[in-house]
């Protein structure tokens, strides 16, 4: 019998190495893995480049992990928010390396990445600074240039509910760059509220098909979601 | 000289965008413009995180930890919308799916460069999120942004000095004082605000501007601009809270 289930957080993340790339999934605070993160805290695991959309907000999730001294390196699109303080700090300090890549481009890296594509050309960058130093290449009269693919030891990743195989469906925009990483990743590690029976997921509707999923973990319903349907929150979480 | 506030701005920026079309609106000032989308027509939002449809701002304490916007700020969903990977949700862009985008500015050269990332100053943290992406994929890129800077110089300029965003990609820019056309020609003035005179317009800038206000351009007002041609236009009151049918 197939299990993917995982005894718990800390077990999920248990073997995450020093020195290790890890995507982890979110758009802000929507999707982000914010317990698995809390594990790899716990698991003490450090010397990490982190591929997120973000360089963390407040001090939960990512901007602990930061906080907590174990990242060396963000690759991200847009670190600088109102309450990215964490990672300001340590920007400014020089206590950490930034790569800045735009928001498509990062998305289209990541997915080539898990498809086996050598490289993509973009017209995103064309003419600005994140051109420097790429190969560009004209085609149809229009200048593009070479992004390479994006790949992780492990991805963290947050997700509605699973099955035990590793299906995976989302909620709304917590999506975002989920199904992406868990392709893109040797271990793609997934926080879920639930893991159904195997059959309970309309094979219609799932959005990462099992093969791309190694662990799951389940964490039990969020306070706005009641039998799966919103009942409403007072602030986002 | 003066010119409009940046809520009269957004309304008229609102009505230029037609029945059907496909818009993404950035983060900060154009997200304004979705306050005045008038409610019976059928305007989609886009927003890069990952949504088609999206709807207004929920009612206190039906926020959607699950459901915001580019800007991270809780949305709500309207029927017909739709939700997607980021992937997908950029190839929208980058495909020439996105009929609109109207983004901020530091500055916009009159080529249509535009530079609204990173003002290269050496203590910046260095933030481009979709801006890039938007910038060179929708089919129109429009700039919503006062034509002076606090301290007075133009946002309006020959060569940009900041960072690019993308390359001769700005097809139209709508300030506080009038509405520029980027055209093979340069910029073209295709409407001004309270008292702005054109030649003023020309002083501010120090870029040769020319003058295609309908008005100007024909007399007997026969050149018309689509957008704001489409039937059943409704009339812009200020008063929209939302664009929920």
């Amino acid at each position: 019998m197939i299990s993917k289930t995982s005894a718990g957080l800390a077990d999920a993340v248990s073997d995450i190495r020093d020195g290790s790339t890890v995507m982890i999934g979110g758009f802000g605070r929507a999707g982000q893995p914010v317990e698995l993160i809390d594990a790899l805290i716990a698991q003490g695991a450090t010397d990490l480049t982190v591929i997120n959309n973000n360089a963390g907000n407040g001090d939960t999730g990512i901007a602990a992990l930061i906080g907590a001294g174990r990242v060396r390196k963000v690759i991200c699109s847009f670190p600088r928010q109102t309450d990215s303080y964490i990672f300001d700090a340590k920007y400014r300090a020089g206590e950490i390396e930034l790569e800045l890549v735009p928001q498509g481009n990062l998305a289209e890296r990541i997915r080539a990445a898990g498809a086996g594509i050598g490289g993509f050309y973009t017209p995103t960058g064309v003419g600005t600074l994140v051109a420097e130093g790429k190969e560009t290449r004209t085609i149809d009269g229009r200048e593009y240039l070479l992004e390479l693919p994006l790949r992780a030891d492990v991805a963290l990743i947050s997700a509605f509910k699973a099955d035990r195989w590793g299906n995976l469906v989302y909620r709304k925009t917590a999506r975002n760059f989920g199904p992406l990483m868990a392709a893109a990743a040797a271990t793609t590690i997934v926080q879920v509220d639930e893991v159904v029976e195997l059959g309970d997921l309309d094979p219609e509707t799932v959005v990462t098909p099992g093969i791309f999923v190694d662990r799951v973990v389940p964490l039990g319903e969020r306070p706005w979601l009641a039998a799966g349907e919103f009942v409403g929150a007072e602030k986002v979480a | 000289m003066t010119g409009i506030d940046r809520d009269t701005l957004a309304a008229r920026i609102a009505r230029d965008i037609p029945e059907g079309a496909v818009v993404n609106l950035g983060i900060g000032a154009p997200t304004l413009i979705a306050n005045y989308l008038p409610d019976d027509l059928e305007i989609i939002l886009h927003t890069e995180n990952g949504m088609l449809g999206m709807g207004p701002a929920p009612a206190p304490g039906r926020i959607d930890p699950d459901l915001i916007n580019a800007g991270k700020q809780p949305v709500t969903e309207l029927p017909g919308a739709a939700y997607f990977h980021h992937a997908d949700s950029f190839g929208m862009m980058r495909g020439g799916h996105l009929d609109v985008c109207v983004l901020g500015a530091f500055q916009v050269s009159e080529r249509g460069d535009l530079a609204n990332w990173h003002t290269g100053a050496p203590d910046a943290i260095p933030a481009v999120g979709g801006a890039m992406d938007l910038a060179i994929g929708a089919k129109d890129v429009y700039v919503m942004t006062d034509l002076l800077t606090r301290d007075g110089t133009s946002k309006l300029v020959a060569e940009c000095s900041y960072p690019l965003t993308g390359v001769g990609c700005v097809s139209r820019i709508y300030t506080d004082r009038a509405v520029f056309d980027v055209t093979p020609d340069g910029l073209a003035v295709s409407d001004v605000f309270g008292d702005t005179t054109l030649d003023e317009l020309r002083e501010l800038t120090g870029l040769t501007l020319t003058d295609q206000r309908p008005e100007a351009a024909t007399p007997l007002a026969t050149r018309h601009f689509s957008p704001e041609n489409g039937a059943g236009r409704a009339e812009i009151d200020g008063s929209r809270g939302g664009n929920t049918p």
